[in-house]
C-alpha cells in the first residue's frame, strides 16, 4: 500500500501526530520493532550468526577437516592478552601451549597447561588457503595462530584432534542455511496450500484443514526418522542434505498455511477489501495489492519463528545419526560426537556446538517475537 | 454434546487409518523388499534359508501382490489377531518386543503431561497476575530458554553434571539389579528414583510452552469488563480469578494437549536415546538403521495412535469444559 499516495494531512494536526499518519506501513513497524529491545539486539545477533556462516572459511582458524592426532581431545586453550615469550617478545594475544604425558596405568593422556610456553594468536593470520565464498582465492584467518605450525584449539579437540571452534562455525552454514531453505519450502507450500483455503473456503478449505490436522497429529521425530532412514546411505551429502529439508518441510508447511488462511479469512470481511471490490479491482489486484501488503508482516513473523524449530529438528535427526552424515558438518553431527557419557567426561567442550544451537535458536526467538508484536503498527 | 462427539469419533478413525497407511508406507520405503534384506542377514549369520521358509513367509506377508493387498494383511493382522509381524533384527514376533517398551512411554509421557500442567499452571497464572514483577522476568526467561534447549542436550549437560560432580550414572529407568526382575513394589521404587530426572528433562519444554500460553491468555482475559464487573459486586480478589478468567484462559491451555503429546512423544524418543531409557525410542532408531522395518513401523503407527487418542481426549474435555465449542 505505500506507493499508494497518502491523503495530506490538514496542517492542524500536531506534529507527533502527523509523524504517525504519514508514515508508511513498514516505517511503522520498523519504529515499533526497534522499541522492543531484546528483539533489536536479537536482529544483529541472527545478522552476525548468518554473516560468519557465509564468511565461515575466514572466520575459521582452520579448515573443518585439518587434524592433529597429537591433540585427540585436546583441552580448550584460554586466549590470554599481553605476554611475554622465550624470546623476550611481547605479544597481545597468546595461548599457552600444551605438555602432554601419557599415564601407562589408565592408557590415558593428561594435558597439562605448559605457562612458559608462549604461541602468539594474531587477526588476519596466515593459514590454509581457501576460497572465500567459493570465489575469491586467499589464505587468511580472521583470528589465527601466528606460526600456523602451532596448533591453536580455543574450544578444544574432537577425538581426530580436530578444533571445535572452527567446526562449529563450519557446521553453522549447513544448520543455518537448513532453517532458511526449509522455511522457504514450507512458505510456498503454506502460501499456497493456506492460500487456496482460505480464499475460496467451501470443500477445498475442509480438505486442506483436515490434510492440516491429520499432519500434525503425527509425533514428527518417529515420522522424520522413518523417513530419513530410507534415504540411501550412499547418496551424494548435498542430495542427502536436499531430502532432509524436504522431509523437514513436509511437516513444517501446515503452520504456515494456517496462519496465511487465517488472514484471508478475516481481511476478507474487511472494509477496505470490500470497497476495493466496489471500486471494480480485479480479483488478481485485490489479492495483491490489498490483501496481501496487510498480512506480508504477519507472514514475516511466522517465517522468523519457524526458522528455530527447522535448525533443532535437523540438530535432532543429525544427533541420532539419521539426518546429515560425516564428512558434512553440521551442529546436529558435530553434537552427534557428544553422545556417549564416555566422550563427554573426557572431552565435555563437545558440547560447544549446542550452545551455537542455543543462541542461534534463541536470537530467532526473539527476533520473530518482536516481529509479531510489531506486526499490527495500528492496532 | 453426542452430536459432536460422533463427529470427533469419526474424524479420529479416519486420521487412525490415514496414520496406519503412512506407518505402512515407511516400511515400504527402503529400496529392496525386507526379504532380501533378511536372507542376507541369515546368509550373514552363517546359515542360509531354505526356498520353503522364504516362500512362506513370501505368501505370509503377499510380497508378490500390490501394495494394497499387502497393506491388507499387515492392517488386517494387527487390528483382529493383534499380530504386528515378525522383527527380523530380534527373530521375535513384534508384539513381544514392543508392549514393555511402549508401557514405559506411555506411563512416561503421561507423568511429563501431569507434571508439566502441575508446574506451568500456577507459574503461568502468577506471571499473567503479578506482570512485570521480577519473577516474571525470571520465568519469561528460564521459558525462553527452556524453549531453545533441545531436550537431548539438556540431558547430555545432566548427564555430565551427574557423572563429574556426584559420580552417579543417570542414565536407564531401573538400577542393574531390577532390569531383569520381575515387576514388584522394590522394582516400582525403583523405577520411581530414575524416573525424575527423564521427567524433568522432557517437561521443560512443554512447561516453558505452556506457561507462556497461559500467560498469554490470562492477560488477554484478566482487563475484560466482566472482570470489573465482578470486582464491582465486591467479589474478593481470589475468589474473582479463579472463578472466572481463570477458567476462560483454561480452554485453549487444554485445546493445546493435542500438540503438546506429538511434541512430548517426538521428545521422549530422542530423549530415550541419550539416556538409554527402556522406552520406545531406542529400539525405533535400531530398527530403523538395520531396516528392520515391521518393527519401526509398528512404533510408528503405536506412537502416531497413542497422540491421536490423545489428541481426541483433549477435543472432548474441551467440549465438556466449554459450550461454545460443542455447538460450533
Amino acid at each position: 500500500m505505500s506507493d499508494v499516495t497518502a491523503p495530506t494531512v490538514p496542517e492542524t494536526v500536531a506534529p507527533a501526530a502527523r509523524r504517525f499518519a504519514e508514515a508508511s506501513q513498514w516505517t511503522l513497524i520498523f519504529r515499533r520493532f526497534r522499541r522492543h529491545k531484546l528483539a533489536y539486539a536479537s536482529l544483529f545477533v541472527v545478522l552476525g550468526i548468518y554473516l560468519v556462516a557465509l564468511l565461515a572459511e575466514f572466520v575459521a582458524p582452520f579448515s573443518p577437516d585439518s587434524y592433529n592426532a597429537r591433540f585427540t581431545y585436546g583441552p580448550p586453550q584460554t586466549l590470554k592478552f599481553f605476554g611475554t615469550d622465550a624470546a623476550g617478545e611481547t605479544h597481545f594475544m597468546y595461548v599457552n601451549g600444551h605438555r602432554m604425558s601419557f599415564d601407562p596405568v589408565a592408557l590415558k593422556r593428561t594435558f597439562v597447561v605448559d605457562e612458559k610456553s608462549v604461541h602468539p594468536v594474531v587477526f588476519f593470520a596466515k593459514g590454509e588457503p581457501y576460497k572465500l565464498l567459493g570465489l575469491i582465492p586467499w589464505d587468511r584467518h580472521l583470528i589465527g595462530p601466528g606460526d600456523p605450525s602451532q596448533p591453536m584449539y580455543l574450544w578444544g579437540a574432537d577425538r581426530l584432534g580436530r578444533d571445535v571452534l572452527s567446526r562449529t562455525i563450519h557446521g553453522a552454514r549447513i544448520s543455518m542455511s537448513i532453517g532458511l531453505v526449509g522455511v522457504a519450502i514450507s512458505l510456498f507450500l503454506g502460501l499456497l496450500l493456506g492460500g487456496i483455503s482460505g480464499y475460496y473456503g467451501g470443500w477445498i478449505d475442509e480438505v486442506v484443514q483436515r490434510c492440516i490436522d491429520f499432519l500434525k497429529s503425527i509425533p514428527t521425530i518417529p515420522l522424520w526418522m522413518g523417513l530419513a532412514a530410507a534415504v540411501p546411505a550412499n547418496l551424494d551429502p548435498l542430495l542427502v542434505y536436499l531430502w532432509i529439508i524436504i522431509i523437514l518441510s513436509l511437516i513444517g508447511w501446515t503452520d504456515l498455511a494456517r496462519v496465511v488462511r487465517g488472514r484471508f479469512l478475516s481481511l476478507r470481511t474487511e472494509d477496505f477489501v470490500l470497497a476495493a471490490r466496489l471500486d471494480g479491482c480485479s480479483r488478481q489486484r485485490v489479492i495483491w495489492r490489498h490483501m496481501v501488503p496487510s498480512f506480508t508482516s504477519h507472514i514475516v513473523a511466522s517465517v522468523t519463528l519457524a526458522i528455530p524449530s527447522m535448525i533443532l529438528a535437523e540438530t535432532a535427526l543429525s544427533f541420532l545419526g539419521i539426518g546429515l552424515k560425516e564428512p558434512v558438518v553440521s551442529w546436529g553431527v558435530l553434537l552427534k560426537d557428544a553422545q556417549s557419557i564416555l566422550a563427554l567426561t573426557t572431552a565435555p567442550w563437545l558440547l560447544a556446538p549446542g550452545a551455537a544451537v542455543v543462541v542461534a535458536v534463541l536470537a530467532l526467538n526473539f527476533l520473530g517475537d518482536g516481529i509479531r508484536d510489531a506486526a499490527d503498527p495500528y492496532a | 454434546m453426542l452430536r459432536y462427539m460422533l463427529r470427533r469419533l469419526v474424524y479420529t478413525l479416519g486420521t487412525l487409518a490415514a496414520v496406519s497407511v503412512v506407518a505402512f508406507l515407511v516400511i515400504q520405503l527402503p529400496p529392496g523388499d525386507f526379504l532380501t534384506s533378511f536372507s542376507a542377514k541369515f546368509a550373514e549369520q552363517g546359515g542360509s534359508l531354505d526356498t520353503d521358509s522364504l516362500t512362506a513367509l513370501k505368501l505370509r506377508y503377499g510380497l508378490d501382490q500390490p501394495w494394497y493387498v499387502q497393506y491388507w494383511l499387515w492392517i488386517s493382522g494387527i487390528l483382529f489377531r493383534g499380530d504386528f509381524g515378525e522383527s527380523f533384527e530380534w527373530n521375535k514376533p513384534v508384539s513381544e518386543l514392543m508392549w514393555d517398551r511402549f508401557g514405559l512411554t506411555v506411563l512416561l509421557s503421561g507423568i511429563t503431561l501431569v507434571v508439566t500442567w502441575l508446574v506451568a499452571l500456577p507459574i503461568g497464572i502468577y506471571s499473567a497476575v503479578r506482570r512485570y514483577s521480577w519473577l516474571d522476568y525470571v520465568v519469561t526467561f528460564l521459558g525462553f530458554l527452556g524453549l531453545a534447549i533441545p531436550s537431548f542436550l539438556l540431558a547430555l549437560a545432566l548427564m555430565y553434571v551427574f557423572s563429574r560432580y556426584f559420580g552417579m550414572s543417570v542414565s536407564g529407568l531401573f538400577s542393574p539389579a531390577y532390569v531383569n526382575a520381575p515387576w514388584s513394589l522394590a522394582k516400582i521404587g525403583d523405577l520411581a528414583m530414575h524416573l525424575w530426572l527423564p521427567v524433568f528433562v522432557l517437561s521443560t519444554h512443554g512447561t516453558a510452552a505452556l506457561i507462556r500460553v497461559m500467560r498469554a491468555n490470562l492477560i488477554d482475559e484478566l482487563y475484560k469488563p466482566y472482570v470489573q464487573t465482578a470486582r464491582a459486586n465486591g467479589l474478593g480478589e481470589a475468589e474473582l480469578l479463579f472463578k472466572y478468567p481463570v477458567r476462560v484462559a483454561l480452554n485453549p491451555f487444554i485445546s493445546t494437549i493435542g500438540w503438546v503429546l506429538p511434541n512430548l512423544v517426538s521428545g521422549a524418543i530422542v530423549t530415550s536415546v541419550v539416556m538409554s531409557l527402556p522406552t520406545a525410542g531406542p529400539l525405533l532408531l535400531s530398527a530403523l538403521l538395520a531396516q528392520d522395518m515391521y518393527l519401526a513401523g509398528s512404533f510408528i503407527l503405536m506412537l502416531s495412535v497413542l497422540t491421536v487418542i490423545g489428541t481426541l481426549i483433549s477435543d472432548l474435555l474441551l467440549a465438556w469444559l466449554d459450550p461454545r465449542v460443542r455447538y460450533a
